[in-house]
């Protein structure tokens, strides 16, 4: 048969055809890179911004105190009763003669936190013989003149509009060329609990609060997922019944987290009486979440045990049981703990049904079990973002990248296990 | 067999964790309520914790409405002891908790929270009244006898004396307190002094002034009040409204409009001058002050004068104090522990 004239090869038809394949295919691979750069530079702007926002949180600014615990400033028995933040005014005012006046050394005075006070009183409970020497130590200062040094207020404005007036940010020279004043490492914000001072702002009792909730929450949907998952997979009979289990986990898997937080309030607070705002409830919570999540990936991990090795066993005479927990479900297992970390991840990061069992709360304390009250680290994020003092801007940025830096670590043990034990059939 | 011994090993842990007192006595003070209320109760909360034994009190940021649900749920441990609120609770509410077996409840008011509109240090500041304000952002308005759809666009329009620049407010969302107390202070007020003649008693009685515009000249910013101060830098031709402390906190680029001839400052907040102010409270349950630890000193580092005084660290957050002799009231109150009269 003679080509006609459409399909000849030659023919000119032909190859504008083929170009016009070529061109398609051409545009669609630049549409596909296109999309793939698009996701990444809003990726790399999310991240960066992050990054340039909140890496300065990590160094505060401290002032170095020459301060004089007289024992006058202790008239009680009890030493936490003691005038400590005297004891910081009197080093103040020692170093500025000058000042006098009540507005003049109140301002003096909002240079340096309320922190100093605390610091000094810990000090002492410690070690009570320190009352009646002198020496020398770095308090952290105010907020604003830690915004200051980082140059996130502006001196051009006039005076009235700025939290730094001319006359303290004279003096926070004076501080700074007399070597008193100086960024250091802020390692406040790893070892305390929140606090409505930015500078004494930390976020250890939020992540102690989320670790707790989330050995809870491991403890709890782990077992109870897989041996959902073997029963349903391995003996379950395949009826109407079980079909409408599986669909039912399925939409599970889908339900906004809100709602399970309004169930947890309804029955594990209201129902059962456990305490609000502990780890319990909250790890409870998070329990129903993440339960589906980790019945899916049991599941499929399961199915992807290939029937000979279930034929083999129970060929050479193992039981059912036997072959599941003998055989099948060691194969299974890094696909079932992949599902599980990456379960965990997504809980991690949960706010919204926390905010209905009343973890969205300001705990200072570090909670020291599962029945202490406490918050998680999105919380903590979420409280600071919702914060007047500007200050809190870069801590919320910093506690975002803890928070990342925690994500990223388990998926990445999720992907290394994953690599580790795959097994390709 | 390793498995199953993990797989025990885990249920074991699971049933201790489960089987751990629950009910233990609560050793700390549970606080819910407002959010406007909480960066104050915060910082004393804070205070009182970092000076006294007592462990620091929890606050949950619940909203006004919200935390006297909770509050007035019932008595003992598993129920707040103090609920914050940036109104006064309603009658339904007291009845609500009497019938839940709370019987005296102390009212405590804190100090005052003024409610601004701000807009961007690179524009001129704004001359507003609440009639301006009412006209530029109700959903209808009067106009030749009748309620219409709002038809301006531009200050301009609301007010000859205002600059041509479009209306644009980005303001607090329905579920807000802020939101409450400003269409009750700015919207009902403002209402009052538009010309309504030739409308029918019929139509003003349906009408609600606190309506808000839903064409895009009103814009719900969410609860972030840190969005909208960033929002209004950006864009110089919007007002936002939010609480003081966020003006406070931002007066380096943001400055609030002059509302009746008053500008909003801490003075005139103070003063009772400035018209857009509202009161702050909390309630505590009496039954629990002696039942949890703590209840009374809380109070009293609340009401003292180094903390809503006005030199107190309280005003330092934004806090707008009470005036001397409110304040010595109210300190006595809080002393005696006073319970409220039903309304």
């Amino acid at each position: 048969m003679q080509p006609t004239e459409s399909t000849n090869a030659f023919s000119p038809e032909f190859n504008q055809r083929l170009k016009r394949r070529y061109r398609a295919e051409q545009s669609f691979k630049l549409m596909g890179i296109g999309a793939i750069f698009i996701a990444l530079a809003f990726l790399v702007f999310l991240l960066s911004t992050i990054l340039m926002s909140g890496y300065s949180a990590f160094k505060q600014t401290y002032i170095k105190l020459d301060v004089t615990l007289d024992k006058e400033y202790f008239p009680d028995e009890d030493l936490a009763k003691g005038d400590f933040q005297g004891i910081v005014k009197a080093s103040l005012y020692s170093m500025f003669p000058e000042v006098s006046g009540r507005r003049d050394k109140r301002m003096l005075n909002n240079l340096v936190s309320k922190g100093a006070a605390f610091k000094l009183m810990d000090m002492v409970e410690a070690d009570p013989k320190l009352i009646g020497t002198s020496f020398s130590i770095w308090v952290p200062a105010k907020d604003d003149v830690d915004m200051l040094m980082k140059g996130n207020i502006d001196m051009d404005q006039p005076e009235a509009n700025r939290r730094i007036k001319d006359k303290q940010y004279e003096r926070i020279r004076t501080l700074e060329y007399g070597g008193r004043l100086q960024m250091r490492f802020n390692k406040t914000f790893f070892t305390s609990g929140d606090s409505r001072e930015p500078e004494l702002a930390g976020i250890l009792s939020a992540a102690k609060g989320s670790f707790y909730t989330l050995v809870i929450t491991l403890l709890l949907s782990f077992p109870m997922g897989v041996a959902a998952a073997i029963y349903l997979e391995e003996f379950a009979p395949d009826n109407t019944f079980t079909d409408l289990i599986e669909i039912n986990i399925n939409n599970l898997a889908a339900v906004p987290s809100i709602i399970f937080g309004l169930l947890g309030l309804a029955i594990f607070i209201n129902f059962w009486g456990i305490p609000r705002s502990t780890p319990l409830v909250g790890g409870l919570v998070l329990t129903l979440m993440t339960l589906p999540t980790i019945i899916i990936a049991a599941r499929a991990s399961l199915k992807s045990v290939p029937p000979s090795i279930r034929e083999a066993a129970l060929g050479v005479g193992a039981s059912k049981i036997q072959t599941v927990f003998h055989h099948v479900l060691p194969l299974a297992l890094p696909g079932m703990l992949t599902g599980t970390i990456i379960g965990m991840a997504q809980a991690l990061g949960e706010t919204a049904p926390l905010l209905m069992i009343g973890m969205v709360a300001f705990i200072v304390d570090i909670p020291g079990g599962f029945t202490d009250p406490a918050a998680a680290l999105p919380v903590q994020i979420y409280l600071w973002a919702d914060s007047p003092e500007r200050a809190f801007t870069e801590k919320t940025s910093a506690a975002i990248i803890i928070l990342l830096g925690f994500l990223i670590l388990m998926n990445a043990v999720a992907v290394y296990m994953r690599k580790k034990f795959e097994i390709k059939w | 067999m390793k498995i199953k011994g993990l797989i025990v090993a885990g249920a074991l842990a699971t049933a201790t964790i489960m089987s751990s007192p629950a009910h233990a006595n609560r050793d700390y003070i549970s606080i819910v309520g407002s959010s406007t209320v909480y960066p104050f109760a915060t910082v004393v909360a804070e205070q009182f914790g970092k000076t006294t034994q007592f462990k620091t009190p929890k606050i949950e940021s619940t909203g006004s409405g919200g935390g006297l649900k909770l509050f007035c749920a019932g008595v003992g441990v598993d129920h707040p002891d103090i609920t914050n609120a940036s109104r006064a609770i309603k009658k339904s509410e007291q009845e609500k908790c009497a019938a839940n077996g709370i019987k005296d409840i102390v009212e405590v008011k804190i100090g005052y929270d003024g409610i601004v509109l701000a807009n961007s240090k690179k524009a001129d500041p704004m001359q507003l009244t609440r009639k301006d304000i009412f006209l530029a952002l109700a959903k209808d308005v009067p106009m030749d006898g009748k309620l219409v759809p709002n038809p301006y666009m531009t200050w301009k329009d609301v007010n000859s004396a205002l600059p041509a620049t479009k209306i644009e407010v980005l303001g607090p969302p329905p579920t807000s307190g802020t939101r409450d107390a400003f269409v009750e202070l700015v919207m009902e007020e403002g209402v009052e002094e538009v010309d309504m003649s030739g409308i029918s008693d019929e139509v003003k009685e349906k009408f609600e002034p606190g309506a808000l515009r839903e064409d895009g000249a009103y814009v719900e910013a969410g609860e972030n009040d840190n969005l909208i101060v960033q929002k209004l830098q950006a864009n110089p031709d919007a007002l936002g409204i939010f609480g003081f402390s966020f003006l406070d906190q931002n007066a380096d680029v943001i400055q609030g409009s002059i509302i009746e001839g008053e500008s909003p400052t801490f003075e005139n907040i103070a003063a009772g001058k400035y018209p857009v102010s509202r009161p702050l409270f909390f309630y505590v349950k009496k039954a629990h002050v002696g039942t949890i630890p703590g209840i009374a000193e809380y109070l009293a580092e609340f009401a003292s004068e180094k903390a809503w005084g006005p030199e107190g660290y309280l005003a330092d957050k934004g806090m707008i104090p009470m005036p001397d002799a409110e304040r010595k009231q109210f300190a006595d109150d809080v002393k005696n522990l006073k319970p409220m009269a039903m309304k």
